[in-house]
This record gives C-alpha cells, structure tokens and sequence, in this order.
C-alpha cells in the first residue's frame, strides 16, 4: 500500500482512517504516554463532571493524525514535520475520522518532498483537530 | 473569565527560560506500548523483524512519541509524568487550561535503543482575548531533544492556554 513520490498528484486524498476508542483505549494511550489526566478516564473528576464526560486526550488525536500519515507512507519516507490544532473535543466511543489531502509536491535540496493537510472530524463533520505535515520520501 | 490580564515585567523576564535537561528513554517496550494506546496494526512498530524489513535498525518511535521520561517518584509530576523543572515558574493566577496545539519538527530517525535528552525553553508569552473564555495568555514552549550522540534529532512546539 506504500505510495511513491512520483506518483502522487496535488489534491489527492489519503486513505481515511476511522476511530471509535472506548475508555480502555483511551487508558492504554494513557499508559503509552504517560499521561494519566483524570479527564481522560475518570468519570467522577470534577473537570469530567463539569463536561459531563470524559474526553479523548488531544494528544491521541495528534497521534491519531500521525499514523494516518505513517499508514499512507508505508515506511516509504519520513515525517519532517507534523502539527495540528486542538479546537474541538471528542467523547469516548464517538467516532471519528483522520483525514488528509496533499497540498504540494516539490524536491530541494535533494529531498522528494510534500506538504499534506490532515485533520480529525467527528461524525458531525466538524473538524476538532486541523492540522498539517512535510514528509520525506526515499 | 478574566476581564483583565497584563504580562508582567516580572512574567517577561521568563521568556528564554530553559529547563534542565532531563532523559527520555525510547525502548522497544515502550515503543509498542505507546503503539498499542494509539492503536496501531502496522508490524513495524511491534516486530523487530518487520522493523528491519521496513529499513529500521530497531523498532522505530511512531510519529508524535519522543520517548518516555524517567519517572522518579516524589519528582516527577505524578499526572502527566512531566520531568521535574520543566515548567517556568510563570505567575500568573489564571485556573483554566487547554492544549492549545502541538508541532514536532523530525531531523534523524528514532528507535528503541535510543536514550534522548530533552530540554524546554519558554519560547514566549502572549496575550489574546476569546469571546468565550476572556483573556488567555498563550505560553508558547520549545523542547528540544537530543540523541546519546549528541545530535538533535526532534524539537517539539506546544502552547498552552490559561484563561
């Protein structure tokens, strides 16, 4: 499934890569990272209370974002840069989706270079985490 | 809300601020372990063999994942395993706070067996004004991480925002 440099166009989309992570995928990213908010898997913490739920770490989307990318690299190149936006929350065992498009394709300094746009909308189309990546190929 | 925020002389003073530096171990537990939370299937980043198939000299660190910081209980932040010293000591008495966004920027590949050192710096303070959540000052930081020979192989951007 691995692209190749030469054969991408500006404007096509990556393969969409759908979530729905429950708590017990939120409380294994938590163990992943280290990051063991309350907010993240715990109902009665008083920021979960005040939401009214638990959220998914934006860090997960974020992450999410990147295995899009890897997915569709197929270890073909490298990530240089990966970034996103956190606007929006998203709630455990909602679904939604990383998408992505490419943006540019252009060499220098020797580098097969593109730019992609990436994001993660909810099933209400609302893109909660905007984002954009510089990959590398081989 | 805060209907009223100025950056402080004193508050100023801070940007340029460094951490000390602290480790970050990349192993192949971890490695699969931060893999797993996400929820990857991709081999590479589970076999060793899958791994070096794919061009890796060991698992490699998916995307976004920089290691995991020595946690020493009682020093580190027992929450978010933050390394002590990590944070300045910006006073500024706003409760809120929200993950503004996140950018890493990737110079070398990394992979278990790597030992990283990272430090923070207070890149900047900045003063904005939502509809919703009044004054926000916007802490922007900069880590950056190196390799055990020395060579910067990751530098990560986020922003955090008090209101």
């Amino acid at each position: 499934m691995a692209v190749k440099w030469e054969s991408i166009n500006v404007g096509e989309t990556l393969p969409d890569l759908s979530k729905k992570p429950g708590v017990s995928q939120l409380v294994k990213y938590a163990a992943g990272s280290g990051d063991f908010n309350p907010l993240h898997h715990d109902y009665n913490f008083f920021q979960s209370q005040a939401i009214g739920s638990i959220i998914v770490h934006g860090r997960f989307k974020y992450a999410s974002l990147g295995e899009l990318v890897s997915n569709w690299l197929g270890h073909q190149g490298r990530i240089k840069k990966l970034s996103c936006q956190y606007r929006g929350m998203d709630f455990p065992d909602k679904e939604f989706t990383c998408k992505g498009t490419v943006d540019r394709k252009w060499e220098e300094g020797g580098e097969k270079l593109a730019e992609l746009t990436i994001w993660a909308e909810n099933t209400e189309g609302a893109k909660t985490t905007p984002g954009k990546a510089i990959v590398a190929f081989k | 809300m805060a209907e009223q925020f100025e950056l402080t002389d004193e508050m100023k003073s801070k940007v340029g601020w460094e951490s000390p530096p602290w480790t970050y171990e990349v192993t192949t537990t971890s490695v699969r372990a931060f893999a797993r939370g996400v929820g990857y299937t991709d081999p590479v980043y589970f076999d060793i063999e899958a791994a070096k198939k794919a061009g890796y000299r060991n698992l490699p660190a998916p995307p976004t994942y920089l290691g995991t910081a020595v946690f020493i209980p009682g020093k580190t932040d027992d929450t978010f395993s933050f390394p002590p010293g990590s944070f300045p000591d910006v006073r500024h008495g706003l409760p809120g706070l929200l993950d503004g966004g996140t950018e890493t920027e990737y110079f070398d590949q990394i992979c278990a067996g790597d030992i990283l050192t990272g430090t923070v710096r207070l890149a900047g303070l900045d003063v904005k004004e939502s509809k919703g959540l009044g004054k926000m000052l916007i802490i922007s930081s900069e880590s950056i991480f190196k390799n055990q020979e020395g060579k910067v192989v990751a530098i990560q951007r986020g922003q955090a925002i008090f209101y």
